[in-house]
């Protein structure tokens, strides 16, 4: 399979605020030298607590954000080499989905209008054929289209942002705590809806999240940050069975049901 | 210490919580779980006396003996100064910014506990060593901001300790919170509980956090408990066929089985108004009988421990 993002020693900084008028304090480095990649068909999983880095290296993969040091490849171009219309160009071929499926849909505007947004973006024609069939794709109905964010449960609004986020057909689809603020039984559909989605389209996807068991019911690699540096990366499966680092057993403690007492199971 | 017979809170036409009924001796640490609207929320409020004003509620509530169930805001408020505390999911929204949290600790033990300003301050020391809080004398001149959300937590959970509650209700206290913090702040509230004869209510839709904070669990599903027992029965050999669903839609690390599909539980939570009459669960249940939706069935004893509301779960009399 071939390399869909390749993200080459990537590193980012953000100034910390002075505390004294003539003291220089040192960059806070959010992301430190990161090397992994993404290939066609595959998940790769992000898994970081807060502060770990693992949005920012979302936010320069999805070229929001651009890093100081190294680069990250799509398909062999350098996004942030870029002019603003190359890089518009090439938009549709990598979308993103959030936490917030709320705050990320416009409450005034119908979904039908929402779902086009990505194709008016790239000056692609909005198509409603191709509108009713992504948002069918998702488990939403035709009637749907003309409803509104609020008349939606959240595990539905959640299924709008990736109808969003897949009707330009991308080739990576970029996934930040998607699932977090779901319920459990809405979630597993939520994952279920993106492994199948992956099947269909044959999509890669870098998904990010704090929750090791919902990264590890996903994810075939798998990389974890803490305070902006790579802990341990490599095959989920490998990692799981066999973490090598403290902070990986640590996650791995706290996402795990462990049943004290005699009948735990 | 509480008891709740029959607990029932509307909205006009909705029900939020149906029936509920719980007994808690001293020292018991009890898990409340479920989905978002299913009721356990809105029990930890009613526990509190802090309902919102539209809600009507019924039943009988009497904690440490008194009978609260027609209590009025002023002998609520009296509960919650010296019986009753609660924390909250976020910590840096119950409290005040402008505030060093030392004097917000402090405040309670001036105003209920009557205490001077010097043992106000050694008081206030000592819940903060008792919540192991770091250089907890610096830490009472600091500023909500100048915190960690775990020590914030922490200092909320000193305040909620003020005045010796017998009571700690706590609604989501981990969800906030990173990883490795959380697992230090259900140690905390395990070792607080058991350590005072405190009684403990964790309310939390983490299933992993609540097995390891509390000895029973109370699973709820459209404002009633559906299945309740010792956690470790109830979570390795679950009965109702809502605890079933959810266990299974929890992914799981072991097994080292990757990228494997999740049963589902079919359809929403409904709205409350929606809910409906019978079995709450009817609708998505995979073993519905022709009955569930129109007959409730009870909260029965279903030997040892155990009690479960299903018509396919036989009620066992000891």
């Amino acid at each position: 399979m071939s390399v869909l993002l390749d993200i080459r020693g990537v590193t980012r900084r953000y100034p910390r605020p002075r505390k004294q008028l003539f003291h220089h304090e040192e960059a806070l480095v959010a992301v430190d030298n990161v090397t992994v990649q993404i290939t066609q068909g595959r998940t790769l999983g992000i898994v970081g607590e807060s502060g770990s880095g693992k949005s920012t290296l979302a936010r320069m993969v999805m070229a929001f954000e651009a890093p100081d040091e190294g680069e990250v490849l799509f398909e062999g171009k350098n996004i942030h080499a870029l002019g603003k219309r190359e890089l518009q160009a090439l938009r549709p071929e990598f979308q993103m989905i959030f936490q917030d499926p709320f705050g990320s849909l416009d409450p005034r505007r119908s979904v039908g209008w929402s779902v086009a947004q990505p194709l008016r973006a790239a000056g692609m024609k909005p198509d409603q054929a191709l509108i009713l069939k992504t948002l069918e794709q998702v488990g939403l109905r035709a009637a749907d289209i003309d409803r509104f964010p609020h008349e939606f449960s959240g595990g539905q609004r959640q299924r709008i942002a990736i109808a969003r986020a897949i009707v330009t057909r991308p080739k990576l689809l970029v996934a930040d705590e998607a699932v977090s603020a779901l319920d459990v039984s809405v979630r597993a559909q939520i994952l279920n809806l993106l492994m199948d989605l992956q099947d269909e389209m044959g999509l890669g996807i870098l998904f990010i999240s704090h929750d090791l068991a919902v990264v590890s019911s996903l994810c075939d690699d798998l990389l974890v940050l803490r305070n902006g540096v790579v802990v341990e990366q490599g095959l989920a499966g490998d990692i799981l069975n066999n973490p090598g680092h403290e902070y990986t057993h640590t996650l791995l403690t706290a996402a795990q049901l462990e049943l004290q007492g005699e009948h735990a199971a | 210490m509480i008891e709740a017979e029959n607990i029932s809170v509307a909205f006009g036409e909705a029900e939020a919580l149906r029936r509920v009924s719980l007994s808690l001796r001293p020292g018991e640490r009890l898990g409340l779980v479920g989905e978002s609207g299913s009721g356990k929320s809105m029990l930890g409020l009613a526990l509190m006396g802090m309902l919102p004003e539209a809600a009507q509620m019924t039943g009988r509530l009497a904690i440490d003996g008194h009978d609260l169930s027609r209590a009025t805001d002023n002998e609520w408020r009296d509960m919650r100064a010296r019986k009753v505390a609660m924390i909250f999911q976020e910590p840096m929204m119950a409290l005040n910014p402008l505030r060093r949290v030392g004097d917000t600790v402090m405040e309670p033990l001036r105003l209920h506990l009557g205490l001077s300003k010097s043992d106000a301050r050694r008081r206030a020391l000592e819940l903060f060593e008792e919540t192991g809080i770091q250089e907890p004398e610096e830490k009472l001149r600091q500023y909500p901001h100048e915190l960690s959300g775990g020590q914030r937590q922490r200092v909320l959970i000193a305040l909620a300790l003020a005045c010796d509650p017998g009571i700690l209700i706590a609604d989501e206290p981990t969800t906030a919170l990173d990883a490795h913090v959380a697992l230090r702040i259900t140690d905390l509230l395990t070792r607080l509980a058991r350590d005072r004869g405190m009684v403990l209510v964790f309310i939390s839709h983490d299933l992993a956090a609540v097995a390891r904070t509390v000895e029973t669990v109370a699973v709820m599903y459209g404002g009633e408990i559906v299945e309740k027992g010792p956690v470790a029965q109830v979570l390795s050999d679950p009965r109702h066929p809502y605890t079933k669903g959810l266990l299974h839609a929890r992914p799981t690390i072991t097994g080292g089985e990757l990228r494997k599909r999740l049963p589902m539980i079919p359809g929403n939570v409904p709205a409350l108004a929606d809910l409906p009459h019978g079995c709450r669960f009817s609708g998505r249940c995979s073993v519905e009988l022709p009955q569930c939706a129109e007959v409730r069935p009870a909260l029965l004893g279903i030997g040892g421990l155990r009690a479960c509301a299903c018509h396919h779960v036989p009620e066992v009399v000891e």
